[in-house]
């Protein structure tokens, strides 16, 4: 039984994980708390499932959503929030009512494009669970974690073995010593975005095979779930993002079949990040303080 | 239609009193405050529930109501001390989830049924949206003269002051904690007033009168009108609750695309003018006040 658990736990952390990772990603280089990735999570969903249901490819989906909403992550880092950081900022959270416009149109948009009904992706493995001894894993939960996998991996690799992910962690240390250091900090951006926005999409359609079902609502509770996580994970960085992922997917499966909650589950992460804001101010995995 | 009228009156009424309550911590102070509305309800709910489960008078209600949210208000205040801008957005917008999901789960707010709220009397007669509009436009007069005064202050000085720079602020010795505990108190205290009013007013409150998405209308009226100033929140939250139902004469077709039509202006208002359309630096207002000049034959007294 807590083994089933802590499975169940995990595939729900590791979505949540890959959920925030691209939130994490644009905080970490240009200090935005971007509400808008819960709109390219969306996006991504509805894209992916035209794809999926018009070609039948799954792969296809993932690859054609993730790299089209990337692009709109460019577009909007161009045209909204690049001008919007280079004025004299008068209000910190200037950035972040931005994104929440951002947020609403996206939601209202693929409502007045696609309906507000339900839409199913209907996709099913020839093999619904697999056995493990007494745990029943679904083939769907393997199929995200695999992919969380492989994309953290793919992060990894390009944060750390190429020279543009150096150029990346070079602009979140600095951005100024890094422009003068000749690196070219607006491709670095446009790489946070990329990542970022396509990270969300694959999330987005993730969720939408894992639940069978997307709305135009689907962005609302990732919209404030994934800010309680990269908070957690110490705003910008990507392995704490992964470890506060797990915690909170942990934490709700956890708390919700072995106590009666007086609150929803959804409202856990926030329970669980103010505890540990008002434990340690800069989140779980914070080294220092970006103004 | 004067009913109706004054339905929409009042219910922007409450708006505006909002409006100004978030512009205290998030213009004057600078705080990053993202769950006004959570206040909003505090003040709604201990003010509904002192009338009905306690039959506390409704004016002596309002009062307590308003207190309690700012001893609410001080809690946040004192842990904002402790939070970096972005983290206090994120943290309020947190307490804002979790005061709904109780709101929505106590039983002493009528859990997931809502709270019904009986109309209070004045002077023998039951307060309808007239009584009740005027009673609010009275608050809104008091506050801004209230604010008006702040702002002259020492203290409205020193908001000024820790907004600009906290750091050079405490350097001078000003004591920086008490100051943003203190704009933490009124802004709040002023939303839970307006909470217990509006929760009269309708006669029956659930938790999502006091959602997340209502903290951002009050954001978004604050910032499109003009942020730190007076007339910015007012006319802001006049122009966004006042509109929408004016344009709803007009056709379903507006109605359907409100969202996205409010999603836009705050990108547009945030990328192309983010002192607000009636901020000081808005076109707007510059070009009033030059025909204004014109026309009174004045030089460049008004400033």
């Amino acid at each position: 039984m807590f083994l089933q658990l802590v499975i169940n736990s995990l595939a729900i952390g590791s979505l949540y994980a890959l959920t925030a990772m691209g939130a994490t990603l644009i905080y970490g280089i240009l200090g935005i708390l971007d509400i808008a990735n819960a709109g390219a999570y969306l996006i991504g969903a509805y894209i992916g499932y035209y794809i999926y249901i018009s070609t039948g490819q799954l792969v296809l989906a993932f690859l054609g959503a993730m790299l089209s909403v990337g692009l709109v992550g460019v577009v909007l880092h161009r045209t909204v929030y690049g001008p919007i950081l280079a004025k004299p900022r008068m209000l910190s959270i200037i950035p972040l009512v931005a994104a929440v416009g951002l947020f609403t149109m996206s939601s209202d948009l693929i409502r007045l494009l696609c309906g507000a009904g339900t839409k199913a992706y209907n996709f099913r493995f020839p093999v619904d669970v697999v056995r493990v001894g007494s745990v029943t894993i679904q083939t769907t939960w393997l199929l995200i974690f695999a992919l969380t996998a492989v994309l953290l991996v793919v992060l990894w690799v390009v944060l750390n073995k190429t020279k543009m992910g150096l150029a990346w962690r070079a602009t979140a240390e600095d951005p100024d010593i890094a422009r003068a250091c000749g690196v070219n900090t607006n491709s670095a951006m446009a790489l946070s975005y990329v990542l970022g926005y396509g990270f969300a999409a694959a999330a987005g359609i993730m969720t939408g095979i894992l639940y069978n079902s997307i709305t135009p609502a689907l962005g609302e509770v990732p919209s404030y779930k994934m800010l309680a996580i990269i908070v957690l994970g110490g705003l910008g960085n990507p392995l704490g993002t992964v470890v506060a992922g797990l915690l909170i997917g942990f934490a709700e499966v956890m708390l919700s079949t072995y106590t009666v909650l007086p609150i929803p589950k959804d409202a856990v992460a926030f329970v669980v990040l103010i505890i540990v804001l008002l434990i340690k101010p800069s989140g779980l995995f914070g080294q220092r303080n970006k103004v | 239609m004067s009913a109706y009228v004054f339905s929409i009156s009042a219910t922007a009424a409450v708006f505006v009193l909002l409006a100004l309550s978030l512009n205290i911590i998030t213009g004057y102070a600078g705080q990053a405050m993202m769950g006004q509305a959570a206040f909003f309800g505090i003040g709604a709910y201990t003010a509904a529930i002192l009338t009905e489960t306690y039959h506390v008078n409704f004016w002596l209600a309002l009062i307590l109501g308003m207190l309690f949210t700012g001893l609410c208000g001080a809690v946040l205040g004192l842990i904002s001390l402790r939070l970096q801008a972005d983290f206090l957005a994120i943290t309020t917008i947190g307490i804002n989830f979790v005061m709904v999901a109780l709101f929505n789960n106590m039983s002493i707010t009528g859990a997931s049924l809502g709270l019904n709220v009986t109309k209070p009397s004045f002077f023998g007669r039951q307060m309808g949206n007239q009584e009740f509009f005027f009673l609010t436009l009275i608050v809104i007069v008091i506050v801004c003269l209230l604010i008006v005064k702040m702002r002259r202050s020492w203290f409205g000085m020193a908001l000024a002051s820790i907004n600009n720079d906290a750091a050079a602020a405490r350097s001078f010795g000003i004591d920086v904690s008490r100051y943003q505990i203190l704009a933490f108190i009124i802004g709040t205290a002023i939303a839970g007033l307006a909470g217990g009013i509006y929760a009269h007013r309708m006669g029956y409150i659930a938790s999502s009168d006091f959602a997340f998405t209502v903290s951002i209308q009050i954001l978004s009226m604050v910032v499109i009108g003009g942020i730190g100033t007076i007339r910015g929140p007012i006319l802001g939250a006049l122009l966004l609750s006042v509109l929408p139902e004016a344009l709803r004469f007009v056709s379903d077709f507006v109605s359907d695309y409100r969202s996205l039509v409010y999603g836009g202006l705050l990108v547009l208002m945030v990328r192309f003018m983010p002192g607000g359309l009636f901020g000081s630096s808005s076109p707007i207002v510059r070009g009033s006040l030059w025909v204004f000049r014109k026309i009174t034959g004045k030089g460049g007294a008004a400033a």
